[in-house]
Protein backbone atom coordinates (compact mmCIF):
# COMPACT_ATOMS: atom_id res chain seq x y z
CA UNK A 1 0.00 0.00 0.00
CA UNK A 2 3.21 2.64 0.87
CA UNK A 3 4.33 1.86 -2.81
CA UNK A 4 1.39 2.66 -4.26
CA UNK A 5 0.69 5.93 -1.75
CA UNK A 6 4.18 7.45 -3.01
CA UNK A 7 3.68 6.51 -6.50
CA UNK A 8 -0.14 8.84 -6.29
CA UNK A 9 2.69 11.63 -4.33
CA UNK A 10 5.35 11.13 -7.27
CA UNK A 11 2.94 11.93 -9.86
CA UNK A 12 1.25 14.72 -7.48
CA UNK A 13 4.63 16.71 -8.09
CA UNK A 14 5.25 15.42 -11.87
CA UNK A 15 2.12 17.01 -12.95
CA UNK A 16 2.52 20.51 -10.62
CA UNK A 17 6.16 20.75 -12.79
CA UNK A 18 4.20 21.55 -15.73
CA UNK A 19 2.47 24.81 -14.16
CA UNK A 20 2.16 26.19 -18.08
CA UNK A 21 0.53 23.09 -19.28
CA UNK A 22 -2.11 23.51 -15.88
CA UNK A 23 -2.98 27.68 -17.02
CA UNK A 24 -3.21 26.85 -20.32
CA UNK A 25 -5.74 23.81 -20.01
CA UNK A 26 -7.70 26.38 -17.59
CA UNK A 27 -8.29 28.76 -19.85
CA UNK A 28 -9.01 26.48 -22.90
CA UNK A 29 -11.95 25.06 -20.72
CA UNK A 30 -13.11 28.34 -19.19
CA UNK A 31 -13.29 29.86 -22.90
CA UNK A 32 -15.23 25.98 -24.06
CA UNK A 33 -17.53 27.13 -20.65
CA UNK A 34 -18.22 30.50 -22.12
CA UNK A 35 -19.50 29.12 -25.15
CA UNK A 36 -21.29 25.66 -23.94
CA UNK A 37 -22.73 28.23 -21.47
CA UNK A 38 -24.06 30.82 -24.28
CA UNK A 39 -25.72 27.56 -26.65
CA UNK A 40 -27.50 25.80 -23.49
CA UNK A 41 -28.71 29.16 -21.72
CA UNK A 42 -30.09 30.60 -25.41
CA UNK A 43 -31.50 27.23 -25.77
CA UNK A 44 -33.35 27.20 -22.53
CA UNK A 45 -34.66 31.20 -22.62
CA UNK A 46 -35.86 29.87 -26.57
CA UNK A 47 -37.90 26.75 -24.89
CA UNK A 48 -39.56 29.17 -21.84
CA UNK A 49 -37.91 28.25 -18.60
CA UNK A 50 -36.37 24.66 -18.73
CA UNK A 51 -34.99 21.91 -21.05
CA UNK A 52 -34.84 18.04 -19.88
CA UNK A 53 -34.95 19.07 -15.95
CA UNK A 54 -32.47 22.21 -16.42
CA UNK A 55 -33.62 25.29 -15.77
CA UNK A 56 -30.93 28.35 -16.87
CA UNK A 57 -29.42 28.69 -13.70
CA UNK A 58 -28.81 24.72 -13.45
CA UNK A 59 -27.81 24.37 -16.86
CA UNK A 60 -25.14 27.00 -16.53
CA UNK A 61 -23.84 25.79 -13.25
CA UNK A 62 -23.43 22.29 -15.04
CA UNK A 63 -21.64 23.53 -17.65
CA UNK A 64 -19.20 25.37 -15.18
CA UNK A 65 -18.77 21.86 -12.90
CA UNK A 66 -18.13 20.07 -16.20
CA UNK A 67 -15.50 22.67 -17.58
CA UNK A 68 -13.66 22.49 -13.84
CA UNK A 69 -14.18 18.96 -13.69
CA UNK A 70 -13.07 17.89 -17.40
CA UNK A 71 -9.50 17.71 -16.35
CA UNK A 72 -9.50 16.01 -12.80
CA UNK A 73 -11.71 13.43 -13.87
CA UNK A 74 -9.30 12.51 -16.71
CA UNK A 75 -11.86 12.86 -19.44
CA UNK A 76 -8.46 13.24 -22.42
CA UNK A 77 -6.86 10.25 -20.93
CA UNK A 78 -3.31 9.27 -21.37
CA UNK A 79 -1.72 6.81 -24.00
CA UNK A 80 1.37 5.88 -21.86
CA UNK A 81 0.70 2.46 -21.32
CA UNK A 82 0.22 1.84 -25.29
CA UNK A 83 3.48 4.02 -25.57
CA UNK A 84 5.33 1.72 -23.76
CA UNK A 85 4.25 -1.38 -24.95
CA UNK A 86 4.87 -0.74 -28.20
CA UNK A 87 8.93 0.67 -26.81
CA UNK A 88 8.88 -2.55 -24.79
CA UNK A 89 9.64 -0.88 -21.16
CA UNK A 90 6.60 -2.59 -20.29
CA UNK A 91 8.67 -5.36 -19.60
CA UNK A 92 10.03 -3.14 -16.92
CA UNK A 93 6.52 -2.23 -14.99
CA UNK A 94 5.73 -6.06 -15.67
CA UNK A 95 8.95 -6.64 -13.61
CA UNK A 96 8.44 -4.60 -10.90
CA UNK A 97 6.86 -5.99 -7.49
CA UNK A 98 3.77 -4.02 -7.86
CA UNK A 99 -0.04 -4.93 -9.20
CA UNK A 100 0.30 -2.81 -13.45
CA UNK A 101 -3.00 -1.58 -12.93
CA UNK A 102 -2.89 -0.45 -9.12
CA UNK A 103 0.31 1.10 -9.55
CA UNK A 104 -1.25 3.12 -12.79
CA UNK A 105 -4.27 4.16 -10.89
CA UNK A 106 -2.55 5.60 -8.20
CA UNK A 107 -0.60 7.70 -10.13
CA UNK A 108 -3.80 8.57 -11.86
CA UNK A 109 -4.76 9.26 -9.00
CA UNK A 110 -2.50 11.68 -7.89
CA UNK A 111 -2.43 13.43 -11.10
CA UNK A 112 -5.99 14.17 -10.56
CA UNK A 113 -5.45 15.54 -6.97
CA UNK A 114 -3.03 18.41 -8.50
CA UNK A 115 -5.86 19.20 -11.43
CA UNK A 116 -8.61 19.65 -8.94
CA UNK A 117 -7.07 23.27 -8.13
CA UNK A 118 -5.03 24.77 -11.10
CA UNK A 119 -7.47 23.37 -13.75
CA UNK A 120 -10.72 23.64 -11.75
CA UNK A 121 -11.44 26.89 -10.35
CA UNK A 122 -11.01 29.01 -12.98
CA UNK A 123 -13.34 28.00 -14.83
CA UNK A 124 -15.61 27.91 -11.81
CA UNK A 125 -14.98 31.34 -11.04
CA UNK A 126 -15.63 32.44 -14.69
CA UNK A 127 -18.75 31.00 -14.13
CA UNK A 128 -19.74 32.65 -10.48
CA UNK A 129 -18.50 36.32 -12.82
CA UNK A 130 -20.26 35.30 -15.51
CA UNK A 131 -23.70 33.51 -15.02
CA UNK A 132 -23.44 32.59 -11.20
CA UNK A 133 -23.79 29.23 -10.16
CA UNK A 134 -26.34 27.61 -8.03
CA UNK A 135 -24.50 25.64 -5.50
CA UNK A 136 -26.06 23.55 -2.25
CA UNK A 137 -26.09 25.17 0.64
CA UNK A 138 -25.95 21.92 2.44
CA UNK A 139 -22.31 19.68 3.26
CA UNK A 140 -23.96 16.36 2.55
CA UNK A 141 -23.88 16.85 -1.72
CA UNK A 142 -20.13 18.28 -1.66
CA UNK A 143 -19.38 14.65 0.82
CA UNK A 144 -21.10 12.45 -1.52
CA UNK A 145 -19.57 14.55 -4.58
CA UNK A 146 -16.39 13.90 -3.11
CA UNK A 147 -16.91 10.28 -3.39
CA UNK A 148 -18.62 10.52 -6.79
CA UNK A 149 -15.30 12.23 -8.11
CA UNK A 150 -13.22 9.56 -6.67
CA UNK A 151 -15.15 6.79 -8.59
CA UNK A 152 -15.65 8.89 -11.89
CA UNK A 153 -11.57 9.19 -11.76
CA UNK A 154 -10.77 5.87 -11.33
CA UNK A 155 -13.59 4.90 -13.82
CA UNK A 156 -12.26 7.08 -16.34
CA UNK A 157 -9.04 5.85 -15.62
CA UNK A 158 -10.02 2.36 -15.85
CA UNK A 159 -11.77 2.95 -19.22
CA UNK A 160 -9.20 4.29 -21.02
CA UNK A 161 -6.29 1.68 -19.07
CA UNK A 162 -8.81 -1.03 -20.95
CA UNK A 163 -7.99 1.43 -24.27
CA UNK A 164 -4.56 1.06 -23.46
CA UNK A 165 -4.61 -2.84 -22.58
CA UNK A 166 -5.54 -3.36 -26.18
CA UNK A 167 -2.18 -2.92 -27.34
CA UNK A 168 -0.97 -6.57 -26.01
CA UNK A 169 -3.45 -7.66 -28.75
CA UNK A 170 -3.13 -4.63 -31.99
CA UNK A 171 -0.37 -2.98 -33.12
CA UNK A 172 -2.01 0.37 -33.04
CA UNK A 173 -5.13 1.47 -31.01
CA UNK A 174 -5.46 4.91 -32.40
CA UNK A 175 -8.74 3.65 -34.18
CA UNK A 176 -10.32 2.21 -30.84
CA UNK A 177 -9.16 5.28 -29.17
CA UNK A 178 -10.84 7.34 -31.01
CA UNK A 179 -13.91 5.54 -31.19
CA UNK A 180 -14.02 5.66 -27.31
CA UNK A 181 -13.04 9.17 -26.99
CA UNK A 182 -16.30 9.96 -29.86
CA UNK A 183 -18.85 8.03 -27.71
CA UNK A 184 -17.76 9.11 -24.44
CA UNK A 185 -17.58 12.41 -25.09
CA UNK A 186 -21.20 12.32 -26.43
CA UNK A 187 -22.21 9.87 -23.65
CA UNK A 188 -20.69 10.98 -21.08
CA UNK A 189 -23.01 14.14 -20.96
CA UNK A 190 -20.25 16.29 -21.44
CA UNK A 191 -21.59 17.89 -24.10
CA UNK A 192 -24.89 18.34 -23.22
CA UNK A 193 -26.56 16.92 -20.36
CA UNK A 194 -28.07 13.68 -21.40
CA UNK A 195 -31.51 14.26 -20.38
CA UNK A 196 -31.87 16.60 -23.49
CA UNK A 197 -30.96 13.23 -25.47
CA UNK A 198 -33.73 12.15 -27.42
CA UNK A 199 -35.19 8.84 -25.75
CA UNK A 200 -33.68 6.37 -28.48
CA UNK A 201 -30.18 7.97 -26.94
CA UNK A 202 -30.90 9.23 -23.67
CA UNK A 203 -31.83 4.54 -22.73
CA UNK A 204 -28.34 4.06 -24.49
CA UNK A 205 -26.86 6.38 -22.85
CA UNK A 206 -27.57 5.36 -19.50
CA UNK A 207 -27.16 0.87 -20.79
CA UNK A 208 -23.13 2.26 -20.57
CA UNK A 209 -20.97 3.90 -17.84
CA UNK A 210 -20.17 6.48 -19.44
CA UNK A 211 -22.83 8.98 -17.42
CA UNK A 212 -20.97 7.84 -14.16
CA UNK A 213 -17.85 8.79 -15.49
CA UNK A 214 -19.22 13.20 -15.76
CA UNK A 215 -22.95 13.55 -15.58
CA UNK A 216 -23.05 11.56 -12.35
CA UNK A 217 -20.65 13.84 -9.82
CA UNK A 218 -21.81 17.28 -11.88
CA UNK A 219 -25.33 16.36 -10.69
CA UNK A 220 -24.57 15.07 -7.15
CA UNK A 221 -22.46 17.72 -6.64
CA UNK A 222 -24.90 21.20 -8.07
CA UNK A 223 -27.23 19.38 -5.44
CA UNK A 224 -29.60 17.97 -8.32
CA UNK A 225 -30.77 14.59 -6.80
CA UNK A 226 -31.64 14.27 -2.70
CA UNK A 227 -29.53 11.99 -0.60
CA UNK A 228 -31.56 8.79 -1.52
CA UNK A 229 -30.93 9.54 -5.57
CA UNK A 230 -27.22 10.05 -5.33
CA UNK A 231 -26.64 7.37 -3.13
CA UNK A 232 -28.33 4.99 -5.89
CA UNK A 233 -26.07 7.00 -8.45
CA UNK A 234 -22.99 6.27 -6.75
CA UNK A 235 -23.70 2.81 -6.28
CA UNK A 236 -24.37 2.51 -9.82
CA UNK A 237 -21.04 4.48 -10.14
CA UNK A 238 -19.12 1.79 -8.02
CA UNK A 239 -20.86 -1.11 -9.89
CA UNK A 240 -19.63 -0.35 -13.32
CA UNK A 241 -16.22 0.27 -11.36
CA UNK A 242 -16.33 -3.49 -10.50
CA UNK A 243 -17.49 -4.16 -13.78
CA UNK A 244 -14.38 -2.60 -15.14
CA UNK A 245 -11.91 -3.91 -13.01
CA UNK A 246 -13.08 -7.13 -13.75
CA UNK A 247 -12.55 -6.51 -17.19
CA UNK A 248 -9.21 -4.66 -16.90
CA UNK A 249 -7.67 -7.67 -14.87
CA UNK A 250 -9.29 -10.19 -17.51
CA UNK A 251 -7.19 -7.98 -19.90
CA UNK A 252 -3.62 -7.71 -18.00
CA UNK A 253 -3.81 -11.31 -17.52
CA UNK A 254 -4.61 -12.71 -20.80
CA UNK A 255 -2.79 -10.00 -22.35
CA UNK A 256 0.46 -10.28 -20.79
CA UNK A 257 0.21 -13.54 -21.87
CA UNK A 258 0.56 -12.63 -25.44
CA UNK A 259 2.75 -9.94 -24.75
CA UNK A 260 6.42 -10.09 -26.86
CA UNK A 261 9.06 -7.81 -25.95
CA UNK A 262 11.81 -7.65 -28.57
CA UNK A 263 14.88 -7.54 -26.96
CA UNK A 264 15.74 -5.60 -23.89
CA UNK B 1 26.17 18.30 -50.52
CA UNK B 2 23.44 16.14 -50.60
CA UNK B 3 20.70 18.65 -50.98
CA UNK B 4 21.18 18.93 -54.99
CA UNK B 5 22.06 15.32 -55.91
CA UNK B 6 18.65 14.54 -54.40
CA UNK B 7 17.38 17.17 -56.34
CA UNK B 8 18.00 16.08 -59.57
CA UNK B 9 17.81 12.58 -59.08
CA UNK B 10 14.13 13.51 -58.30
CA UNK B 11 13.73 15.30 -61.56
CA UNK B 12 15.12 12.73 -63.86
CA UNK B 13 12.78 10.12 -62.03
CA UNK B 14 9.86 12.52 -63.00
CA UNK B 15 10.88 13.05 -66.50
CA UNK B 16 10.91 9.16 -67.20
CA UNK B 17 7.69 8.76 -66.17
CA UNK B 18 5.46 11.20 -66.77
CA UNK B 19 6.95 14.44 -68.48
CA UNK B 20 9.59 13.05 -70.34
CA UNK B 21 9.31 15.78 -73.21
CA UNK B 22 10.83 17.89 -70.44
CA UNK B 23 13.67 16.62 -69.27
CA UNK B 24 14.95 19.72 -67.43
CA UNK B 25 11.97 20.93 -65.60
CA UNK B 26 12.73 22.44 -62.59
CA UNK B 27 11.10 20.78 -59.58
CA UNK B 28 9.11 23.16 -58.22
CA UNK B 29 7.77 22.74 -54.49
CA UNK B 30 4.33 21.52 -56.33
CA UNK B 31 5.96 18.70 -57.97
CA UNK B 32 7.59 17.26 -54.96
CA UNK B 33 4.26 18.01 -52.89
CA UNK B 34 2.55 16.19 -55.24
CA UNK B 35 5.46 13.27 -54.97
CA UNK B 36 5.18 13.81 -50.90
CA UNK B 37 1.27 13.38 -50.94
CA UNK B 38 0.90 10.59 -53.18
CA UNK B 39 3.96 8.63 -51.39
CA UNK B 40 2.08 8.86 -48.29
CA UNK B 41 -1.37 8.06 -49.48
CA UNK B 42 0.10 4.99 -51.01
CA UNK B 43 1.42 3.60 -47.57
CA UNK B 44 -1.60 4.67 -46.09
CA UNK B 45 -3.72 3.08 -48.30
CA UNK B 46 -1.26 -0.31 -47.99
CA UNK B 47 -2.85 -1.39 -44.91
CA UNK B 48 -6.97 -1.06 -46.26
CA UNK B 49 -8.36 -2.60 -43.06
CA UNK B 50 -6.83 -0.19 -40.43
CA UNK B 51 -7.78 2.62 -43.53
CA UNK B 52 -11.37 1.78 -43.87
CA UNK B 53 -11.73 1.41 -40.14
CA UNK B 54 -9.89 4.89 -39.25
CA UNK B 55 -12.23 6.57 -42.37
CA UNK B 56 -15.34 4.97 -40.28
CA UNK B 57 -13.69 6.25 -37.22
CA UNK B 58 -13.70 9.92 -39.03
CA UNK B 59 -17.21 9.39 -40.15
CA UNK B 60 -18.35 8.52 -36.61
CA UNK B 61 -16.84 11.66 -35.29
CA UNK B 62 -18.69 14.12 -37.63
CA UNK B 63 -21.65 12.39 -36.79
CA UNK B 64 -21.57 12.87 -33.06
CA UNK B 65 -20.13 16.32 -33.68
CA UNK B 66 -23.75 16.88 -35.35
CA UNK B 67 -25.59 14.90 -32.50
CA UNK B 68 -24.32 17.29 -30.32
CA UNK B 69 -26.10 20.39 -32.05
CA UNK B 70 -29.44 18.02 -32.59
CA UNK B 71 -29.51 17.52 -28.67
CA UNK B 72 -29.84 20.89 -28.58
CA UNK B 73 -31.94 21.87 -31.83
CA UNK B 74 -34.59 19.17 -31.13
CA UNK B 75 -35.53 20.60 -28.06
CA UNK B 76 -36.59 24.16 -29.39
CA UNK B 77 -38.26 24.79 -32.45
CA UNK B 78 -35.30 27.17 -33.47
CA UNK B 79 -32.12 27.49 -32.07
CA UNK B 80 -30.84 31.12 -32.09
CA UNK B 81 -33.13 32.59 -34.37
CA UNK B 82 -32.96 29.10 -37.49
CA UNK B 83 -34.50 25.85 -37.83
CA UNK B 84 -33.21 22.86 -37.96
CA UNK B 85 -32.35 22.75 -41.25
CA UNK B 86 -31.03 25.90 -41.46
CA UNK B 87 -28.33 25.06 -38.10
CA UNK B 88 -27.58 21.86 -40.53
CA UNK B 89 -26.17 24.52 -43.28
CA UNK B 90 -24.28 26.38 -40.84
CA UNK B 91 -23.12 23.04 -39.50
CA UNK B 92 -22.42 21.63 -43.03
CA UNK B 93 -20.56 25.19 -43.73
CA UNK B 94 -18.40 24.61 -40.82
CA UNK B 95 -17.52 20.80 -40.81
CA UNK B 96 -16.13 21.31 -44.55
CA UNK B 97 -14.08 24.37 -43.94
CA UNK B 98 -12.87 22.26 -40.81
CA UNK B 99 -12.11 19.06 -42.52
CA UNK B 100 -9.86 20.97 -45.26
CA UNK B 101 -8.29 22.74 -42.48
CA UNK B 102 -7.55 20.23 -40.57
CA UNK B 103 -6.22 18.02 -43.46
CA UNK B 104 -3.85 20.46 -44.62
CA UNK B 105 -2.48 22.50 -41.76
CA UNK B 106 -4.26 19.84 -38.48
CA UNK B 107 -0.49 18.74 -37.94
CA UNK B 108 0.99 22.36 -36.33
CA UNK B 109 -1.67 21.35 -33.54
CA UNK B 110 0.63 19.03 -31.97
CA UNK B 111 3.98 21.60 -32.69
CA UNK B 112 5.07 21.51 -29.25
CA UNK B 113 5.54 17.38 -29.74
CA UNK B 114 7.76 18.68 -33.04
CA UNK B 115 9.72 20.67 -31.30
CA UNK B 116 10.31 18.56 -27.85
CA UNK B 117 11.11 16.17 -29.59
CA UNK B 118 13.86 17.67 -31.89
CA UNK B 119 12.07 16.12 -35.61
CA UNK B 120 11.83 20.18 -36.26
CA UNK B 121 15.82 20.01 -36.51
CA UNK B 122 15.24 17.07 -39.56
CA UNK B 123 12.56 19.99 -41.19
CA UNK B 124 14.46 22.55 -40.90
CA UNK B 125 17.68 21.42 -42.32
CA UNK B 126 16.07 19.95 -45.93
CA UNK B 127 15.60 22.07 -48.14
CA UNK B 128 12.08 22.40 -48.22
CA UNK B 129 9.93 25.25 -46.67
CA UNK B 130 9.23 23.45 -42.97
CA UNK B 131 5.45 24.30 -43.98
CA UNK B 132 5.31 22.15 -46.34
CA UNK B 133 7.05 19.37 -44.94
CA UNK B 134 4.73 19.64 -42.51
CA UNK B 135 1.57 19.48 -44.00
CA UNK B 136 2.26 16.34 -46.09
CA UNK B 137 4.43 14.73 -42.75
CA UNK B 138 0.94 13.43 -41.94
CA UNK B 139 -1.28 14.48 -44.54
CA UNK B 140 -3.83 11.61 -42.97
CA UNK B 141 -6.55 10.66 -45.88
CA UNK B 142 -8.27 8.98 -43.12
CA UNK B 143 -9.35 12.94 -42.55
CA UNK B 144 -11.25 12.73 -45.58
CA UNK B 145 -13.79 10.89 -43.62
CA UNK B 146 -14.68 13.49 -41.93
CA UNK B 147 -14.99 15.56 -45.32
CA UNK B 148 -17.04 13.23 -46.35
CA UNK B 149 -19.52 13.51 -43.92
CA UNK B 150 -19.24 17.29 -43.66
CA UNK B 151 -19.74 16.87 -47.42
CA UNK B 152 -23.17 14.91 -46.94
CA UNK B 153 -24.36 17.02 -44.11
CA UNK B 154 -24.26 20.73 -46.83
CA UNK B 155 -25.59 18.42 -49.27
CA UNK B 156 -28.71 17.50 -46.80
CA UNK B 157 -28.88 21.47 -45.75
CA UNK B 158 -29.45 22.70 -49.05
CA UNK B 159 -31.74 19.88 -50.13
CA UNK B 160 -33.55 21.41 -47.13
CA UNK B 161 -33.63 24.37 -46.57
CA UNK B 162 -35.20 26.73 -48.83
CA UNK B 163 -32.97 29.12 -51.05
CA UNK B 164 -33.41 31.59 -53.28
CA UNK B 165 -30.35 31.36 -55.26
CA UNK B 166 -28.94 34.24 -57.22
CA UNK B 167 -25.20 34.84 -58.65
CA UNK B 168 -24.26 36.50 -55.57
CA UNK B 169 -25.82 33.72 -53.25
CA UNK B 170 -23.99 31.05 -55.79
CA UNK B 171 -20.67 33.08 -55.86
CA UNK B 172 -20.60 33.10 -51.66
CA UNK B 173 -21.68 29.38 -51.02
CA UNK B 174 -18.43 28.01 -53.39
CA UNK B 175 -16.51 30.50 -51.75
CA UNK B 176 -17.27 30.53 -47.76
CA UNK B 177 -16.02 26.54 -47.64
CA UNK B 178 -12.60 27.80 -48.92
CA UNK B 179 -12.26 31.24 -46.70
CA UNK B 180 -13.42 28.90 -44.48
CA UNK B 181 -10.60 26.45 -45.00
CA UNK B 182 -7.70 29.14 -45.19
CA UNK B 183 -9.08 30.93 -41.77
CA UNK B 184 -8.98 27.23 -39.70
CA UNK B 185 -5.28 27.31 -41.72
CA UNK B 186 -4.54 30.14 -40.65
CA UNK B 187 -5.46 29.35 -36.75
CA UNK B 188 -3.76 26.16 -37.14
CA UNK B 189 -0.86 27.80 -38.47
CA UNK B 190 -0.82 30.71 -35.23
CA UNK B 191 -1.48 27.43 -33.05
CA UNK B 192 1.68 25.94 -34.23
CA UNK B 193 3.79 29.46 -34.32
CA UNK B 194 2.59 30.03 -30.65
CA UNK B 195 3.97 26.72 -29.01
CA UNK B 196 7.40 28.08 -30.00
CA UNK B 197 7.33 30.69 -27.23
CA UNK B 198 4.97 28.47 -25.14
CA UNK B 199 6.11 25.14 -25.38
CA UNK B 200 3.55 23.96 -23.03
CA UNK B 201 0.97 25.90 -23.71
CA UNK B 202 -0.58 23.34 -26.29
CA UNK B 203 -3.94 23.65 -25.09
CA UNK B 204 -4.25 27.89 -25.34
CA UNK B 205 -4.16 27.45 -28.66
CA UNK B 206 -6.90 24.96 -28.42
CA UNK B 207 -9.46 27.61 -27.40
CA UNK B 208 -9.00 29.08 -31.10
CA UNK B 209 -8.26 26.06 -33.21
CA UNK B 210 -11.36 23.66 -31.98
CA UNK B 211 -12.87 26.59 -30.05
CA UNK B 212 -13.28 27.52 -32.97
CA UNK B 213 -14.55 25.10 -34.78
CA UNK B 214 -17.26 24.99 -32.20
CA UNK B 215 -18.43 28.74 -32.38
CA UNK B 216 -18.19 28.48 -36.39
CA UNK B 217 -20.40 25.27 -36.58
CA UNK B 218 -23.19 26.69 -34.15
CA UNK B 219 -25.44 29.24 -34.74
CA UNK B 220 -23.93 33.18 -33.52
CA UNK B 221 -26.99 34.53 -32.28
CA UNK B 222 -26.97 32.13 -29.39
CA UNK B 223 -23.51 32.88 -27.82
CA UNK B 224 -22.96 35.87 -25.32
CA UNK B 225 -22.79 39.28 -27.41
CA UNK B 226 -18.63 39.78 -26.35
CA UNK B 227 -18.76 35.91 -27.28
CA UNK B 228 -20.38 37.18 -30.62
CA UNK B 229 -18.07 40.10 -31.04
CA UNK B 230 -14.51 38.26 -30.24
CA UNK B 231 -15.28 35.42 -32.47
CA UNK B 232 -16.34 37.19 -35.63
CA UNK B 233 -13.59 40.44 -35.20
CA UNK B 234 -10.68 38.94 -33.58
CA UNK B 235 -11.13 35.55 -33.87
CA UNK B 236 -13.46 35.34 -37.30
CA UNK B 237 -14.95 31.90 -36.42
CA UNK B 238 -18.60 32.95 -37.38
CA UNK B 239 -17.65 34.20 -40.73
CA UNK B 240 -17.00 30.76 -41.51
CA UNK B 241 -20.38 29.62 -41.71
CA UNK B 242 -22.77 31.01 -39.39
CA UNK B 243 -22.37 34.86 -41.10
CA UNK B 244 -22.42 33.56 -44.96
CA UNK B 245 -25.74 31.30 -43.99
CA UNK B 246 -27.39 34.75 -42.92
CA UNK B 247 -26.72 35.94 -46.13
CA UNK B 248 -27.68 33.19 -47.92
CA UNK B 249 -30.82 32.74 -46.02
CA UNK B 250 -32.16 36.19 -46.43
CA UNK B 251 -31.97 36.04 -42.12
CA UNK B 252 -31.24 38.90 -39.58
CA UNK B 253 -28.08 38.61 -37.59
CA UNK B 254 -27.83 39.66 -33.96
CA UNK B 255 -25.91 42.64 -32.70
CA UNK B 256 -22.51 41.07 -32.65
CA UNK B 257 -22.80 39.63 -36.09
CA UNK B 258 -24.60 41.68 -38.73
CA UNK B 259 -25.90 40.09 -41.58
CA UNK B 260 -23.56 42.09 -43.82
CA UNK B 261 -20.21 40.20 -42.73
CA UNK B 262 -21.89 37.15 -44.39
CA UNK B 263 -19.23 39.21 -46.82
CA UNK B 264 -16.27 39.46 -44.68
CA UNK B 265 -15.13 35.47 -45.16
CA UNK B 266 -12.93 36.00 -47.77
CA UNK B 267 -10.91 39.30 -46.78
CA UNK B 268 -10.48 37.81 -42.89
CA UNK B 269 -9.54 34.44 -44.58
CA UNK B 270 -6.68 36.55 -46.47
CA UNK B 271 -5.89 38.99 -43.68
CA UNK B 272 -5.60 35.86 -40.59
CA UNK B 273 -3.43 34.29 -43.30
CA UNK B 274 -1.12 36.77 -43.70
CA UNK B 275 -0.93 37.61 -40.09
CA UNK B 276 -0.33 33.65 -38.93
CA UNK B 277 2.17 33.40 -42.11
CA UNK B 278 4.26 36.74 -40.75
CA UNK B 279 4.22 35.24 -36.58
CA UNK B 280 5.04 31.69 -38.44
CA UNK B 281 8.41 33.44 -39.77
CA UNK B 282 9.02 34.96 -36.62
CA UNK B 283 8.42 31.59 -34.81
CA UNK B 284 10.96 29.61 -37.09
CA UNK B 285 13.46 32.70 -36.83
CA UNK B 286 13.24 32.30 -33.17
CA UNK B 287 13.43 28.67 -33.00
CA UNK B 288 16.98 27.98 -30.71
CA UNK B 289 17.68 24.33 -31.50
CA UNK B 290 18.61 21.99 -28.40
CA UNK B 291 21.94 20.78 -30.13
CA UNK B 292 20.07 17.81 -31.46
Amino acid sequence: MRAYWELGKSSFRRHSTYRTAAVAGAFTNSVFGLIRASLLLSAITTAGGAIGGYSAMEAATYVWLGQALLAPLGLFGNAELAGRVKSGDIAVDLSRSVNLTASYWAQDLGRAAFDVLPRGLPPLIVGALVTGLAMPGTPGPYLLGFVSILAAVSLNFLGFFAINLLSFWVLEIRGFWMLYMVLMNLLSGFLVPVTWFPGWLLDFARATPFPSMLQTPVDILAGRTDGVESLAMVGVQLLWLAVLLVVVQVMVRFGSRRLVVQGG
Amino acid sequence: MASPRATSSLTSRRATSSRAGDPHAPVTNFVLLKLLVSARLRSQLAYRGSFFSDVAGQVLLGLTEFVELYAIVHNVSTFGGMTLAQTLLVFGLASVAFALGDLLLGETDSMSETIRSGKLEVLLVRPLPVLLQLATSDFQLRRVGRLIFALAALAAALLLTDVHWDPAKIALAIITPLAGAAIFCALFLGAGAMQFWILDGRQFANAFTYGGRYVASMPGAALFFPIQIFFTFVIPATLVAYAPSLVILELDGPAGIPAWTGWLGLPAAVVLSGLMLLLWRAAIKKYTGAGG
